[in-house]
């Protein structure tokens, strides 16, 4: 049976935010006699997530998901509840628990901005009491699955986001950790880019079983990486499950594009009781329930003197989209 | 603590900001130039003063040229260690890039601390020994090896009280954000270290002893060259070296557990 790697239960966490009102009174105000309020971002969330599993956390901007990745790697303190990732305290930041975990976040880099990267990964192999041999090994195993090389010797300032944010990753996995954070990795990246990432990833999942956490606003990094997904909304947990069963139940009808021979067979498409969506010339979008698929489309191809016809999934952004506003999803 | 890795770290320390520094030639020729011209123009102002009277509390101008020389030292220090590094926490801190180094499994302190260097520092430090070595002559100084030992023992407390000092105030950055003020105004105070303590008013003596400790950082080293200090001062410059380092690490852990990262 496979453990649990991560265990939280009812953690919350509350920070003292101040605000401040507009203008220069506001200003002179908020100098003086500064307002403050305790806010809780995260409210009394308990999951589990089992080792070698990929979990991707879902949630608008501001809902907590980044929280939850810096309270799962120890870098902040909870205000309630407990975590144990690896049988550890994170917030102890224990050395056997450091060595374990890497946190990797698209938006901040701790490669030296003016040495090549592999200046990096040797000081970083030194910190992990690598030893030179070791570490050669890992730098190239790591930039195979990579793929990078020359990139290793030019300065970072030089490089593209793209290999710069391969290179980061490179560093961050240098001592081999079992758990990865990962908090938006893809961002500002290109296509070919995130394409490769997440090759890169899945592979490393595969070779290393190690367990990925991740936060993403790319809905492909979600749904090539994440079999499981846990949604978070307003600091609460919305969902947590599968991510094809949350697909199912949030989009339960596919768009079926008909192209008639004629108007007339379109016209007579319309009236034979289809949920009509919008209706072209001779051209007709209509709705069929995920389950009734097959057999509405041997009505249609038997009865009608179809031309084309095309089955359109509902776009994942905006099916995810709804997630996202949504408090409560009872699957 | 292992000490053979930490070793091995502060040797990639200091590989990889030698490295980053020498990417930039002009800037370290500037600096090396800047090192110069500071000093003389410090020991041309300090002539000034002792131009119409040949005594300043009690100091002579040659004695007075050693508490230049330590302040040379300790300056050259702050510059190769001090300010490279602990003007870098209020950035980790407001960036939110202090998250990679307490994921190391490695002192963040000695991290935080250490991890550049400022090569051109290294050429006040030199300067700095260059005219020590010069006062000990036309003051005629016998250098014994208990005189030795005592004046590395209160310039290493002195280093260690600034260090501290400094440290402190950058930790409050865990709360307050933007400290750049206050690590000016201790600069300010360590550039008064230049001058003899007996120089001032009691009441800023009393401050200088008590409040920031400015006596015990240039003054009290520059007593021992002179061979005109206490063993209690010594002492006393111990313990308070001790007290600061102390406080400076407790007040280092107990400020992470405060620590909110920044928003992403």
């Amino acid at each position: 049976m496979v453990q649990n790697i991560i265990d939280v239960k009812n953690l919350s966490k509350s920070f003292d935010i101040s605000s401040k009102e507009p203008g220069l009174k506001g200003t002179i105000k908020h100098f003086f006699r500064r307002k403050t309020k305790s806010l809780k971002v995260i409210k009394d969330i308990s999951f589990e997530i089992k080792e070698g599993e990929i979990v991707g956390f879902l949630g608008a901007n501001g809902a907590g998901k980044t929280t939850i990745l810096k309270m799962l790697c120890g870098l902040i303190y909870p205000s309630e509840g407990s975590i144990l990732v690896s049988g550890h305290l994170p917030y102890r930041r224990k050395e056997n628990f450091l060595k374990n975990v890497t946190l990797i976040m698209g938006q901040k880099q701790q490669l030296i901005w003016d040495l090549p990267p592999i200046e990096s990964f040797y000081l970083n192999a030194s910190i992990y009491d690598l030893d030179k041999f070791e570490a050669k090994k890992r730098i190239k195993k790591l930039s195979e699955m990579l793929e990078i090389d020359e990139e290793l010797f030019i300065p970072v300032r030089k490089l593209s986001l793209g290999q710069r944010m391969k290179s980061e990753l490179l560093a961050a996995l240098i001592h081999e950790p079992n758990i990865l954070f990962l908090d938006e990795p893809t961002l500002g990246l290109d296509i070919n880019a995130q394409r490769n990432l997440r090759k890169f990833l899945q592979k490393y999942n595969q070779e290393t079983n190690a367990t990925i956490c991740l936060t993403s606003h790319y809905m492909k990094d979600i749904t090539s990486l994440c079999k499981r997904v846990i949604c978070v909304h307003e600091g609460s947990i919305s969902y947590d499950g599968k991510l094809d069963l949350l697909l199912k139940k949030l989009s339960p009808v596919k768009e079926i594009l008909i192209v008639c021979r004629s108007e007339k067979d379109a016209i007579k498409l319309v009236n034979s009781g289809f949920t009509v969506k919008n209706k072209i010339k001779n051209e007709i979008t209509i709705k069929i329930e995920n389950n009734s698929i097959t057999s509405s489309l041997k009505t249609i191809l038997n009865n009608f003197e179809i031309e084309d016809l095309f089955i359109n999934e509902p776009p994942i952004d905006e099916v995810i989209g709804k997630v996202l506003i949504k408090k409560d999803y009872d699957i | 603590m292992n000490l053979r890795k930490y070793l091995k770290v502060y040797k990639k320390f200091l590989h990889t900001s030698l490295a980053s520094e020498l990417e930039y030639k002009a800037n370290i020729l500037v600096d090396l130039i800047t090192a110069i011209l500071s000093l003389v123009g410090s020991i041309f102002l300090l002539s000034i003063f002792f131009q119409n009277n040949g005594y300043i509390g009690g100091w002579k101008f040659e004695q007075a040229l050693i508490i230049q020389a330590i302040y040379t030292i300790l300056n050259g220090v702050t510059n190769t260690w001090f300010n490279p590094n602990l003007t870098e926490i209020v950035k980790h801190i407001r960036e939110g890039t202090l998250d990679f180094v307490l994921l190391k499994p490695i002192d963040s302190q000695f991290f935080i601390s250490l991890k550049k260097i400022n090569p051109s520092g290294f050429l006040e430090i030199m300067l700095g020994f260059f005219l020590l070595l010069f006062c000990i002559r036309i003051n005629q100084i016998n250098l014994s090896l208990s005189f030795l030992s005592l004046s590395l023992i209160t310039m290493g407390c002195s280093i260690c009280i600034l260090y501290s000092l400094w440290f402190f105030i950058s930790t409050t950055t865990i709360w307050f954000v933007k400290t750049w003020n206050a690590i000016e105004v201790l600069r300010s105070f360590l550039y008064i270290g230049r001058f003899p303590l007996n120089s001032f008013s009691f009441s800023l003596r009393v401050f200088f002893s008590i409040f920031i400790p400015i006596a015990f950082i240039t003054t009290i080293p520059s007593e021992v060259f002179l061979g005109l200090s206490q063993m209690w001062k010594i002492l006393l410059e111990v313990i308070v070296a001790s007290v600061f380092l102390i406080t400076s690490r407790k007040f280092w852990l107990f400020a992470l557990k405060f620590y909110s990262s920044a928003s992403s």
